[in-house]
């Protein structure tokens, strides 16, 4: 199983490197970043995913090499606190607080983007949602859930998936973590490469959300956002719970006078 | 248990018996109206035997109130969706208020659920107590039938209305899953498209079926309407007609009551309906409604804007069908694959058995009970004293097995929210409730036995040996008692009011039985050992004589001598603690139906 | 009721004391029946201030109604329907809550109030009814036996049995057109009709595979591995309406792209494919819910309705859960311009099973 996961991760790095990909990533960062990058690298990072980034698999480690994960990769993985890991042997890296600057982030960034050409991280217009008109927003919807809904769930708030892992919520997820996750496909995340799902169709996705994220709650509280699920366990605990209360109080003999 | 704490025996003489006396203001107004339509349609002849009936109290009896109420809120608040909703799949383009959905084409439906969720002051706000109400009238049927099952409310002579509750639970839930379907949003029409399959998947037959609910291929343009029929017409007819025969028997009937003392199986002891149960149960339907309101105000439900109009090439995680449809899921989601492949047909067991298969058999057995019952028991009496659940042990179990079968599959329809909410694999819950489906139930049922057998021997303690009083004392010889308080009569009387049931050897021979009937007989008495060879047996009046005695002697048990003072007259019947009753290989055609 | 009084009287005094039980001579009962315990009074019953503080709370429940009535109406007229409240995790429409506090609470008062009179001021001595037996008296029975046989006699039928029996075959009768009627509800699924919907979709040779929602045309060159995308035949924008929902109901796809060496592509299915782009049906074969819950890393596709999951790298056969047949695969090539077209339309029927299906030609563990 972990062989075939790193198997994958190789052929994946190897096929970006291959595939036709108009994504260039020569330009992030200063070499003075890179050389901060990599000695935060070399600290931080080597341990699992070997000293120049070329990954390694031991009974404990799982390192996928790093060559063309591009630095929107890593800006996704260590910004939301996904890396570094805490402990391997678990099916996904779960959100952890982030552990590092943004400035020693953009520093890792831009060392791992000279390993090889991948997504870059996204230029702030591109994930801006301001501006964005309500025909769009209204798309984006569309979008979300013919692409997204079925993993992350109609609101976002995330689903499972086979064997222990699952669509992390994205109710307090940032737009460009958000961007970043549909370029680079990190873990079992399918990619949306530019090509397919447009720059201006992954910002209608991101404004929709930011939109209804933002609504207020139009019938009262939420329960959740999970669906029938959860609707029916209230309904079972507040309706019929409350009522039985009452039920028994009307049924009560009361305080006698002696 | 429910006593009666009050009551003055000659109260109804009295009552009834009042001398005539001069009316009151309101009355003297009213009077002549009332001989007017009294002359027409006789209503005080049609009141009198109802206006001072008198129903007992208990909450547990409230549960089939909170239904019947539930089932008045829905049909007030479904008139006033009807006004605004409209049964159609056409194409339009929304326009209205709720912005994230402007511009896009869905189904009239789906526009008018949004118009009256957006555009219409209050319309969101019935729609919520619509959808609370349904999710409470089948919660409250099934908590009201599990009552009436636990306590044996469904024995002779109310076999009938149990049927007629079985009935109204599975209308109900067609009923519900109609109206889920209604809105034609995205969750609704993923509903839809399971019951596509689900038809599709019926042997011989399906395709044709589908192809005439849906009036061909899926979608089409009119199964919301047909449903819209079935939801509004069809169905709430149905209902009615089947909760007021429910309540004709109900009333027929009378209904039953608990043990206690005072009562017994040729009376009901209670308030009267006028008027305490009309302030009672008419004040418990506007606390109903309340609720309802309230839950519709704070509480969000279906939220159809967010899952937006139905399309057939999108889905959400976290698709699942209204509650009362989650044991059907569950048993969709942990089914195993099973296809069969012969000739140019397909067999799809994999959707026909859990999705036709679970509904039949929780319905067929619930509708059947009754008469298993009453055929293992062979007991003819009219009951309307109710068991308490642990003096029906098997039934109580057999309850209880069913319960955990259900929550079983009830997890499996939620799988997917068990796996994210608890941080467990997907698959090992599917995994393991394929197993626990089957063996959760045995074990619920092993336990809740020795549950209510611990409880008998409970009873049988007070009623021998008298209540605990916490009192130790020493006596001279140096060892420790507990003292032990007498129970009262009433108590003595509550403890021994039930029904014992035989539990009898099969026959080897019986020449008045041909082979069929004594093979029938053997069967039935088999089943009746495993119903009743655990019970304890109640204890004789002789033993109850001695026990008292006993206790007038040296005012305690000693602790540890416990029942030595009752072995001789064979209390403790086979030695293995068990006081079964036992009738012992009878080979005569003469069968007790009571052993003492 | 002379029962009733006799055992209230023999279980005074001597149940209280405690010493001797009273006991039943049928053995089923083996206790006698003390009666109904004393009536005690409730404080609203012995001292007039208690009552009289219970019928003001009863009062004012009822009395605050009208306030909370009037309250619904001028939330219902004079508040805009875009306030809201923002107060932690309450964050929701003010008029919706407002309208559904006001209204909830008048009725819970209704209730609570008129529960609380009942309780603590209606004379709450219980009272005691007594049964009958369910079935009818010998009488009735017989007399309604009799009369029934003596209009049966009168209606001629015993002797005149063809009567029964034809006006029996006339009502039975009836049942062909009740039946008849309902023939028209759907379209008759015969085989030509079966061909023409559910065994088809609009896929052809030739048809480009274009984004969900944009319709913009995929290029193969830009589709990275691990890439998804949810497609559908660009035939589908010519349809609207109800033919447009059954079509794309069968025809959505999916389209990944997985490395070649690590997934296993039967012989049969070599040129079904393009460099590892892979395209296969989104309808689930379980119960037809569209899947795109699609694992990059595993390949594994998962329904989020009842948890089947396919193996796209190993043409989409079952690994788990209740479907039974793989997912179909569209046989994909590229045309001039490098966009991706279907080679031909689907080689099996799309979507759940049904009785007519013809399984055998669907891809199986095993086949090459």
């Amino acid at each position: 199983m972990l062989l075939l996961l790193l198997a994958l991760f190789v052929m994946g790095a190897l096929s970006t490197l291959l595939a036709p990909s108009q994504q260039s990533s020569a330009d992030t960062g200063t070499s003075q970043q890179v050389t901060e990058g990599k000695a935060l690298f070399t600290v931080q990072c080597a341990s699992c995913h070997g000293l120049n980034g070329e990954g390694q698999t031991t009974a404990v480690i799982q390192g996928p090499p790093l060559a063309g994960v591009g630095a929107a990769s890593v800006d996704f993985q260590v910004g939301t606190g996904r890396m570094p890991m805490a402990q391997g042997g678990v099916e996904q890296a779960p959100v952890h607080p982030v552990r590092f600057t943004p400035e020693e982030i953009a520093a890792l960034a831009a060392y791992v983007a000279t390993l090889g050409p991948g997504p870059a991280i996204p230029n702030p217009e591109e994930y801006d949602t301001a501006g964005v008109s309500q025909e769009d927003i209204a798309r984006g919807g569309e979008l979300f859930r013919t692409n997204c809904s079925a993993c992350h769930n109609f609101e976002g708030a995330g689903g499972a998936l086979p064997g222990g892992k699952y669509a992390p919520s994205l109710l307090d997820t940032q737009n460009v973590h958000i961007y970043e996750a549909m370029v680079t496909g990190p873990q079992q995340m399918p990619v949306f490469n530019d090509d397919v799902l447009r720059p201006e169709d992954k910002k209608a996705i991101i404004a929709y959300l930011n939109d209804l994220h933002s609504r207020p709650n139009q019938g009262g509280l939420n329960l959740g956002g999970l669906g029938p699920v959860s609707e029916g366990l209230w309904g079972w605990i507040i309706g019929l719970g409350s009522l039985m209360f009452f039920a028994i109080w009307i049924a009560a003999k009361g305080v006698k006078a002696k | 248990m429910a006593r009666p704490a009050a009551t003055v025996s000659n109260a109804p003489i009295v009552q009834a018996e009042t001398p005539k006396k001069e009316l009151g203001p309101v009355f003297k107004r009213a009077a002549p109206p009332a001989e007017y339509l009294d002359e027409r349609l006789g209503i005080a002849k049609l009141s009198r035997p109802f206006i001072r009936k008198v129903f007992p109290d208990h909450w547990s009896f409230l549960l089939g109130e909170v239904a019947l109420y539930s089932f008045i809120v829905l049909l007030l608040t479904g008139v006033f969706l009807t006004i605004w909703y409209k049964p159609s799949m056409a194409e339009v383009e929304y326009e209205g208020s709720y912005q994230l959905l402007r511009g896009l084409t869905m189904s009239q439906s789906y526009e008018s659920a949004l118009h009256l969720s957006f555009d219409i002051r209050g319309g969101l706000l019935v729609r919520q107590i619509h959808h609370w109400a349904a999710a409470l009238f089948l919660a409250a049927m099934l908590a009201h039938s599990l009552r009436v099952f636990f306590t044996g409310a469904f024995r002779k002579p109310r076999e009938l209305n149990w049927l007629l509750g079985v009935a109204l639970i599975a209308t109900g839930l067609i009923e519900g899953f109609a109206g889920y379907s209604l809105p034609d949003d995205l969750l609704s029409g993923t509903g839809l498209r399971f019951v596509d399959g689900l038809i599709r998947s019926i042997p011989l037959i399906g395709t044709w079926a589908e192809f005439f609910v849906f009036g061909g291929e899926f979608p089409g343009d009119i199964i919301v309407a047909r449903l819209y029929m079935v939801h509004i017409l069809l169905l709430p007819a149905i209902i009615l007609g089947l909760i007021a025969a429910h309540l004709a028997l109900v009333v027929y009937l009378k209904h039953t009551q608990f043990p206690g003392p005072g009562r017994n199986e040729t009376n009901v002891v209670g308030y009267p309906i006028f008027p305490v149960y009309m302030a009672k149960a008419g004040g418990f339907f506007f606390i109903v409604f309340g609720v309802l309101v309230l839950m519709g105000g704070l509480m969000q439900i279906n939220p159809v804007w967010e899952f937006g109009p139905y399309n057939p090439a999108q889905v959400t995680a976290g698709s699942q069908p209204d509650w009362y449809m989650g044991f059907v899921e569950g048993a969709i989601r942990i089914m195993p694959n099973w296809e069969s492949h012969i000739g140019g047909t397909t067999w799809s067991w994999n959707v026909a058995i859990p999705g036709l298969g679970t509904m039949g058999l929780f319905f067929g057995l619930m509708a059947l009970y009754p008469f298993i019952e009453a055929w293992v028991t062979k007991d003819k009496t009219e009951h309307h004293i109710l068991d308490r659940p642990r003096n029906a042990p098997t039934r109580t179990a057999f309850g209880i097995a069913a319960m955990t079968c259900y929550a079983m599959l009830w997890i499996g329809g939620g799988n997917d929210l068990v796996a994210t909410q608890f941080h467990v694999s997907l698959n090992a819950v599917t995994y393991f409730l394929r197993v626990a489906v089957f063996v959760a139930p045995v074990l619920a049922f092993m336990l809740t036995k020795r549950i209510c057998i611990g409880l008998q021997r409970s009873d049988e303690e007070r009623l021998l040996h008298g209540a605990e009083s916490g009192i130790i004392e020493r006596d001279p010889s140096g060892s420790y008692a507990e003292r032990h308080r007498p129970i009262s009569q009433g108590e003595a009387y509550t403890l021994t009011q039930h029904r014992q049931n035989a539990a009898l050897m099969p026959a080897e021979s019986d020449e008045d039985l041909s082979d069929g009937q004594l093979r029938r007989e053997n069967l039935r008495r088999r089943a009746g050992r495993f119903y009743f060879i655990d019970d304890l047996r109640k204890p004789t009046r002789a033993e109850l004589e001695a026990a008292a005695h006993h206790g007038d002697g040296d005012g305690h048990d000693a602790i540890g001598d416990g029942h030595d003072g009752h072995n001789g007259n064979g209390h403790n019947g086979n030695g293995n603690g068990h006081h079964s009753i036992e009738a012992g290989a009878t080979t005569s055609g003469a069968i007790p139906s009571q052993t003492q | 009721m002379t029962d009733l009084e006799r055992s209230s009287s023999a279980g005074d005094g001597r149940s209280s004391n405690g010493a001797e039980l009273d006991l039943h001579p049928e053995p089923q009962y083996p206790v006698n029946d003390p009666g109904h315990p004393e009536h005690l009074p409730r404080l609203t019953d012995v001292d007039e201030k208690a009552a009289d503080r219970a019928t003001r709370q009863v009062a004012t429940m009822f009395g605050i109604v009208p306030v909370l009535a009037i309250g619904f109406a001028v939330v219902y007229f004079a508040m805009p329907r875009t306030m809201y409240i923002d107060f932690g995790f309450l964050h929701v429409n003010l008029q919706h809550v407002l309208l559904g506090v006001t209204a909830g609470m008048s009725l819970l008062l209704i209730g609570v109030g008129a529960v609380q009179w009942a309780r603590q001021l209606m004379d709450d001595h219980e009272m005691v009814d007594y049964r009958h037996s369910a079935a009818s008296d010998r009488d009735d029975r017989e007399y309604v036996i009799t009369e029934l046989q003596k209009g049966t006699e009168e209606s001629k039928i015993t002797r005149r049995k063809v009567l029964g029996r034809s006006l029996v075959g006339a009502l039975a009768a009836m049942g062909i057109p009740l039946v008849v009627s309902f023939a028209d509800l759907g379209p008759w699924p015969t085989k030509k009709r079966r061909a023409a919907t559910i065994e088809t979709t609009i896929w052809a040779e030739g048809v480009r595979l274009v984004n969900d929602v944009t319709y913009l045309p995929i290029k193969a060159s830009d589709i990275e591995i691990g890439q998804l995308v949810n497609g559908q035949p660009e035939n589908l924008k010519d349809l609207e309406g109800t033919a447009f929902l059954q079509a794309k109901a069968k025809s959505s796809i999916i389209v990944v792209r997985m490395d070649p060496n690590t997934i296993s592509i039967p012989a049969s299915r070599q040129d079904w494919q393009v460099g590892g782009i892979l395209c296969y049906s989104k309808i689930c074969t379980h119960v037809g819910c569209p899947i795109s819950l699609w694992e990059q890393q595993t390949h594994h596709l998962l329904c989020p309705c009842h948890q089947s999951t396919f193996d796209l790298g190993n043409s989409g056969l079952v690994v788990f859960g209740p479907a039974a047949r793989a997912l179909p695969q569209l046989p994909i090539t590229v045309d001039g311009e490098g966009y991706l077209v279907a080679r031909s339309g689907f080689t099996v029927p799309v979507g759940p099973s049904y009785f007519e299906r013809d399984s055998r030609h669907d891809f199986q563990e095993g086949d090459s």
